[in-house]
């Protein structure tokens, strides 16, 4: 397997002097061809940022991102984000195939070409025949399966998705998931997703990469050894799944993750925070203000070495 | 259980075409009963009225369509200056906005002074145009240029500058080119904000339109002041009436042409 993403010291802060605000301190990690990796982080650590700079869409402070062995310096061309938000990401203005052929226009594609493309695309994630109609004409659901087509369509060696389920319904969530899933074994791309799920993160990833709080920093790095083909009842319910994704909660719960600067230090849900959920099917990094949110609700992971190596 | 929302849908199409034109009807109706009990030289009947209407523009020869002379010596005239004017204003305006919007300064040093601007009644700066251009057609085109300009140029700054990030983003992880920027990405998302100014400028275009041509003696403004000034009154609120139906009607067509360009927009109430 060769090396697709190589991020080396990675820091970023925003402002200057007084303001500054470190996002993401000294993050290295690299990503191999063909997989599917999942970086878990509670809200607010710097995920974003990281996928931005990544992308090229912000040059990091410091360190370096390397694609297949070239400097990331501007976008480059072999790579394409899912971002979170479809309605805002979507052009109005361009019907579903339109949005959908964008990116080929620039790659100098035959019209033909791109119509079919973009076609064949749609009817991957399951959408032929809305490509005449426009994007606020169709659901959330569809329309996040618009700019997943959107991003498949020039074929990238690297697909970026930042929190790409966060704004859907459960249920089209998990045909999301069930999507991404295909579509990355069909098309053989490498994918880093970004999330706050817990849940999603391993029932996604080959890999998860677990983040700390602001200023990011990788705090394990974990080998998800659930069989390939997954599904949404049955891979949840296994053993395999709940000890992984406590190891998951318990990482991002301990004292590592919680080192952190300024406000979270009185930060009061620390005890607070241990309280079961009953519902507990889903668990978040600490959504919203709550930033311990994390419920292990069935004891049943003691030690879950045997499913997961933790490399750091 | 169709049956009431046909009928709700069938009283909204009532309610939105037939009944606004019943209403007009009858204020025309109302308008004439008054009249005809009030019986003074300032208040003429509607019926004088739309029948000296008809006389003036319908007078011409058939191969003209009946179109009298009025039509050709006045309406169009009057129409051509303004809608010349703002045409131009609409195609400086945008060019000028998207230029200040695009630029991260020049907003800083000239936002005052263009909201400033916008913000002089232009009717006040009928004398100075006089001056400046004399007394004539250029002096109208000028008064409605600069009338109808700032509208435009500040709602276009709005639009290039209320792109949203997450589009801009998108833009570029696709890899949209520098050149390609301006047109699929910048004008599109400002369209409907430029649209809003062309509106608001059409309608002062009409107003300054008349007000220079009064002051300046031509077209439709002209008429208005003589009929006004030799005692026509059935004349005059003829003229007055047109100058309603043509803003209504060049307000109408340019709602269809944004109807036509922002056809992507959902569906929105419209302000016509
Ligand atoms: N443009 C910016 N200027 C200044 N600070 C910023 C900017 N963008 C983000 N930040 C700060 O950087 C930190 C990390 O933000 P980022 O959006 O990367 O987090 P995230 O992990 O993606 O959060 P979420 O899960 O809510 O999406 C936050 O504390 C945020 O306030
Ligand atoms: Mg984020």
């Amino acid at each position: 397997m060769s090396t697709m993403l190589e991020v080396s010291g990675l820091t970023h802060q925003y402002g200057q002097g007084e303001r500054a605000h470190v996002a993401v301190r000294d993050l290295t990690f690299t990503i191999e061809s063909g997989q599917l990796a999942c970086i878990v982080g509670p809200s607010g650590c710097g995920k974003s940022t990281l996928l931005r700079c990544i992308s090229g869409l912000i040059p990091a402070t410091g360190g370096s991102v390397r694609l297949h062995g070239d400097e990331v310096s501007g976008v480059p061309d072999d790579l394409a984000v899912v971002f979170q938000d479809y309605s805002r990401s979507l052009f109005p203005w361009l019907t579903v195939a339109k949005n959908v052929e964008f990116p080929l226009r620039w790659q100098k594609v035959p019209k033909a070409d791109r119509k079919r493309r973009a076609e064949e695309v749609l009817e991957s994630v399951g959408l032929s025949g809305v490509g005449k109609k426009y994007p606020w004409q169709l659901s959330g659901g569809m329309q996040q399966r618009v700019s997943i087509a959107r991003a498949l369509v020039s074929r990238p060696a690297l697909l970026l998705m930042d929190e790409p389920f966060a704004s859907v319904d459960a249920q089209t969530r998990g045909e999301l998931e069930d999507l991404t899933r295909r579509v990355q074994r069909e098309l053989g791309s490498t994918i880093l997703l970004v999330t706050h799920d817990i849940d999603e993160s391993v029932y996604l990833a080959d890999r998860v990469l677990v983040l700390s709080k602001s200023p990011a920093a990788i705090v394990a790095d974990l080998d998800i050894a659930l069989p390939a083909d997954r599904d949404q009842i049955t891979t949840r319910e296994s053993e395999q799944f709940v000890s992984l994704r406590s190891e998951v909660a318990r990482l991002l719960q301990s004292p590592q993750v919680q080192r952190t600067g300024e406000a979270d230090t009185t930060d009061a849900a620390h005890a607070a925070g241990e309280s079961g959920d009953a519902a507990g099917a889903r668990t978040d990094a600490g959504s919203g203000a709550g930033s311990d949110r994390f419920t292990e609700t069935h004891g049943t992971a003691e030690s879950s070495d045997e499913t997961a190596t933790a490399r750091s | 259980m169709s049956a009431p929302t046909v009928a709700a849908k069938r009283g909204r199409i009532l309610g939105s075409a037939a009944v606004t034109w019943l209403v007009f009807a009858l204020a025309l109706s109302a308008w004439e009963l008054i009249a005809l009990g009030a019986d003074t030289v300032y208040f003429p009947r509607m019926t004088a009225i739309l029948g000296t209407g008809a006389d003036i523009l319908l007078s011409g020869p058939a191969w003209r369509l009946m179109l009298g002379d009025a039509v050709f010596d006045i309406v169009l005239p009057s129409l051509a200056t303004a809608l010349g004017a703002w045409a131009f204003s609409a195609a400086l305006g945008v060019a000028l906005g998207t230029a200040l919007g695009r630029s991260r300064w020049a907003m800083d040093y000239c936002g005052t002074l263009i909201s400033f601007l916008r913000s002089v009644p232009p009717v006040t700066l009928m004398p100075a145009f006089m001056v400046m251009f004399g007394i004539g057609k250029q002096m109208e085109i000028a008064a409605i240029v600069f009338s109808t300009l700032w509208p435009i140029v500040l709602n276009t700054v709005d639009g290039v500058r209320s792109v949203d990030q997450v589009k801009i983003d998108t833009a570029r992880s696709l890899g949209t080119p520098r050149r390609y920027w301006l047109g699929m990405i910048v004008l599109p998302a400002a369209m409907p904000k430029i649209f809003a100014g062309l509106r608001l400028s059409l309608s002062i275009a009409i107003l300054l339109m008349v007000v220079a041509e009064i002051v300046g003696g031509s077209g439709i403004g002209l008429r208005i002041s003589t009929t006004q000034s030799t005692v026509q009154y059935t004349e005059m609120w003829f003229w007055v009436l047109l100058l309603g139906a043509l803003g209504y009607a060049l307000n109408s067509a340019l709602l269809a042409v944004e109807r036509l360009v922002l056809g992507w927009q959902p569906a929105r109430e419209d302000d016509a």
